[in-house]
């Protein structure tokens, strides 16, 4: 549906996109994964045509984003990072104006937004701006879909959300999933990695790795341990110390170690008991996305 | 925990008209210690943080910060806690050096050892070949973990940092908690509010509020054993989930 | 047509639902009349004055030499008959005309002489400075004759010929109108494009199949409109409250006020393509438009006493153009065939500003 080929961008001395391939088949929802100022922004505006590459070419349900512009736009559902609709408007006068925009109506594609706008209608008439985050973004989504479009392409829908209505997003997303439309969408959450079919993981404008989750982590080349202590913090800095460790980095309320190769936890164990630590548990771990994106980026 | 108590609150409320944005929270929070504040927008966190670091009147209830009274004592309580806010709070067109410097003004540090602390700062941060580059040419990463260094550059006893990891690298989120590690190490109390539920799990405890209430509040291990779930995600939104209210 | 009218129906509730804009809409008109009704007082320099002098005898030659022997006046023409003093007005050839009467020097001996100095009130500021140097100039003239006699001042006789009892705020209104037009269209459009810019519907609006010169002319039309009506508020205030008269032909104000909205307007596109943010834009407005269309369009100060580097940067301006061509229509009821040359310049402005605007605003975002 979406084929991005060698695709480069300079903002002046800053490389904003280096050689940048994904190709996103129909029906797929594929998350481009990474910080902010990785060139996830920048790659979204190339596919929904408002930027030009430099080198590369992009396609669009089989159609050049360049030359044939006009074909994206009539297809392509698209909410900016900072895409905070028309504050002033109501939540009914908002769709109704992009519906508008579309040159449809709301009635036409209803049975589309149905289930979320559903949940929008009892505040139809408040304004938009004094809506909850989570209300917003599922308006926002709506104002998206409002012509059907084959691609949804959303830049951070998540971000600054809560976690319940992080949650219900991405519950909103697998059902359009189901009905048929191309999602492609950016975060800087890696819990949402493991939410989509494929991911990209994209650092500093080059694309790391993509794949799907599970494809990702297959190919991590280290053995990976995760360590538990009261004081990790100490722990963290006597690990580091520690020649035969690769990475040690503070994970949740574990520690997360990678060797060089595999460890002799009982000597570990009782090297680290000489040093004052008695309650450390250490065991492998299957990576996960996280573990991945982090070795790549060293 | 066992050190001093450094943040208390008791019932402490705030009412803008009708509407009771903080309800009675209880609060108490030690030396060195990293206490994790989260909520789903609207849930009255950040009113409630106005509130400990002098910025907002209490309607109700007491809070002491540093051993000061929030209703009559709110100058010296701004000058003895640090204070990062959401995203980035520098002047990205000073240079490193013009930052760190204003800050040391700010508060009051001496001459000489504004200059002591600012080549620990930034030998510590790797920064020695950039003092005299401006903010706005370094990379966001690095610019957060200098925010909070020059937050703390008049060592006070207290931070507290919102949001202060947004939109930053996974390695650059590392180094900032080791940051946050640090300082709880040399005693300093961490009041840190984020959205990234992972990041609870650094505290050494954690709170949750839903629509203005302190709905929980105790380690993550135990957080997550009282709701037999696995992440501090999951007892977020078990608890959030039910929330009435919106910002 | 359907997606047009809901642009500017959209816009339209934009503006309802924002106190600031209506406040620049409608308060600022009235603050601004009230304030500028009563004028600062401001030094002219070379104003251009004709003489009717029906003696030409030693004595009125001498005066007329001495009049123009400081910088203060300019020599434009010699007028035939008192029927040329209308001619000269009207063209707005001359700031003032000095008409002596016949016999001037036997009446100066005879201690009995006058000397009418006709000035254009329209401009009222300029009138009563000039007016009040010259009939300094006769005074200290006289003087150099009749030292050995009493010393006699001169009657001087005004005869206003447009604003007989030299009202400022005539003269204000025309430029009241000139600015609120420039603020609405140029001010207020490139801070609601540039709000779309922010809250990132701007881009959704250029993803959309929509045509880039529908999302100007959605954009357009509503101020367009706006404009109109706003300058009819002021023009209505001129002329109930304040009694502003209005001697010219409406039409011709209606489509020469078009010009300069549209003028107007794509100096309002082409910040927003420049301006990011409401703040850029705004101050844009405020600096490249609002003090240049007040200080220099002769709004206020009259251009003619400018230093020579600003009189000629006031010449770049839309409003300069646009207020001279107003004061003819309402104050003199001058037509076309007298105020062609400022709508010239005004419709090159136009031609070149919009040509630039639309071709910046791009159907991406570079």
């Amino acid at each position: 549906m979406i084929t991005v080929d060698h695709i480069s961008k300079r903002y002046g001395p800053v490389e904003a996109l280096k050689d940048v391939s994904i190709s996103v088949p129909r029906g797929e929802l594929f998350g481009l994964i990474g910080p902010d100022g990785a060139g996830k922004t920048t790659l979204f505006r190339m596919v929904v045509t408002l930027l030009l590459a430099d080198s590369g070419t992009i396609t669009f349900d089989g159609h050049d984003v360049v030359s044939d512009y006009r074909h994206v736009r009539r297809n392509v559902g698209y909410m900016p990072g900072t895409f905070s609709l028309y504050q002033d408007l109501s939540v009914r006068e908002n769709l109704e104006f992009f519906a508008s925009v579309f040159q449809t109506t709301v009635k036409k594609n209803y049975d589309l937004i149905a289930d979320i706008y559903g949940m929008l209608e009892p505040f139809a008439d408040r304004r938009a701006g004094a809506l909850s985050g989570g209300m917003k973004q599922k308006l926002a989504l709506c104002c998206a879909l409002i012509h059907k479009p084959l691609v949804l392409v959303l830049d951070e829908p998540t971000t600054g959300v809560d976690a319940v209505s992080r949650r219900e997003f991405w519950e909103m997303l697998k059902k359009l999933k189901a009905q048929g439309i191309t999602i492609l969408v950016s975060t800087p959450y890696m819990d949402e990695a493991a939410l989509c079919d494929r991911i990209g993981l994209l650092q500093d404008g080059k694309l790391l790795r993509s794949g799907s989750p599970q494809d990702i982590t297959a190919n991590f080349d280290r053995p990976l341990y995760a360590a538990i202590c009261k004081e990790p913090y100490p722990l963290l800095l006597a690990l580091r110390k520690l020649p035969e460790l690769d990475s040690v980095f503070p994970f949740g309320t574990a520690l997360h170690i990678t060797a060089k190769e595999q460890l002799d936890l009982p000597a570990l164990h009782k090297e680290l008991a000489r040093q004052g630590f008695s309650d450390v548990e250490l065991q492998p771990i299957e990576p996960g996305v996280e573990d991945l994106f982090m070795h790549l980026m060293q | 925990m066992t050190g001093a108590i450094t943040i208390h609150a008791k019932a402490l409320t705030k009412r803008f008209g009708a509407f009771t944005a903080v309800d009675a929270i209880d609060l108490d929070v030690h030396a060195g210690e990293i206490f994790g504040f989260l909520g789903a927008n609207g849930a009255g966190k950040t009113t409630a943080m106005k509130m400990l670091i002098g910025l907002l009147m209490p309607t109700a209830g007491e809070a002491r910060v540093a051993g000061y009274d929030v209703y009559t004592q709110s100058e010296a309580i701004k000058r003895s806690i640090g204070y990062m806010g959401q995203r980035f709070s520098l002047y990205n067109d000073l240079t490193v050096l013009e930052n760190i410097q204003f800050y040391g003004g700010v508060y009051g540090v001496p001459p000489a050892e504004l200059k002591r602390r600012t080549d620990s700062l930034v030998h510590d941060l790797g920064l020695k070949e950039h003092v005299n580059t401006r903010l706005q040419s370094l990379p966001l990463g690095w610019k957060q973990k200098l925010a909070f260094s020059v937050a703390m550059i008049h060592e006070p006893k207290i931070i507290f940092l919102d949001e202060p990891t947004g939109g930053v690298d996974l390695i650059t989120r590392r180094q900032f908690w080791e940051l946050i590690y640090a300082a709880s190490a040399k005693g300093v109390t961490v009041f840190v509010t984020t959205h990234y539920m992972d990041e609870a799990e650094y505290c050494h405890r954690a709170s949750i509020m839903v629509d203005g209430v302190m709905a929980a509040c105790d380690t993550p291990a135990a957080l997550k054993e009282q709701f037999k779930v696995k992440t501090m995600d999951e007892v977020f939104y078990q608890l959030a989930r039910s929330a009435q209210r919106a910002e | 047509m359907k997606t047009f009218r809901a642009f500017i129906h959209k816009e339209f509730l934009h503006i309802l639902r924002d106190r600031r804009t209506l406040l620049v809409l409608f308060g600022m008109p009235v603050l601004q009349i009230v304030l500028f009704g009563y004028a600062i007082n401001t030094e002219v320099k070379e104003a251009n004055v004709a003489v009717l002098d029906q003696s030409r005898d030693e004595r009125s030659v001498s005066l007329v030499n001495a009049l123009f022997s400081a910088n203060w006046f300019r020599p434009v023409e010699t007028l035939k008959s008192p029927a040329d003093i209308d001619r000269v007005f009207k063209a707005g050839k001359a700031k003032m005309v000095v008409e002596i009467g016949p016999d001037f020097a036997k009446r100066f001996a005879e201690g009995r002489a006058q000397i009418a100095l006709i000035a254009d009130a329209s401009d009222p500021n300029t009138a009563k400075v000039v007016t009040g140097y010259a009939a300094q100039m006769i005074a200290q003239w006289s003087r150099r004759f009749s030292t050995e006699h009493t010393v006699e001042v001169l009657p001087v006789e005004y005869r206003m010929h447009y604003n007989p009892e030299m009202k400022s705020v005539f003269l204000f209104v025309p430029g009241v109108i000139t600015v609120i037009l420039m603020l609405v269209s140029a001010m207020l459009t490139s801070i609601s494009i540039a709000r779309e810019k922010e809250h990132g519907t701007m881009e959704v609006m250029l993803v959309s199949p929509l045509r880039p010169g529908m999302i100007v002319l959605g954009k357009a039309v509503p101020y367009l409109v706006l404009s109109l009506l706003n300058a009819a508020f002021v023009l209505v205030i001129g002329l109930l409250l304040f009694g502003v008269p209005m001697n010219g032909s409406y039409l011709l104000l209606l489509l020469e006020g078009l010009l300069f909205i549209l003028t107007s307007l794509s100096l309002g596109l082409l910040f927003s393509t420049i301006a990011k943010t409401q703040q850029e834009a705004l101050m844009l407005s405020l600096f490249v438009l609002m003090m240049p269309t007040i200080l220099l369009s002769g709004f206020i100060f009259p251009t003619s006493s400018m230093p020579w580097a600003l009189r000629a940067f006031s010449n770049i301006i839309p409003a300069k153009h646009f207020i001279i061509i107003l004061r003819g229509i309402m104050l003199k009821g001058n037509g076309v065939a007298v105020l062609w040359p400022q709508t010239l310049v005004l419709a090159g402005m136009c031609t070149v500003l919009l040509g630039i605007s639309i071709k910046k605003f791009n159907v991406r975002l570079q």
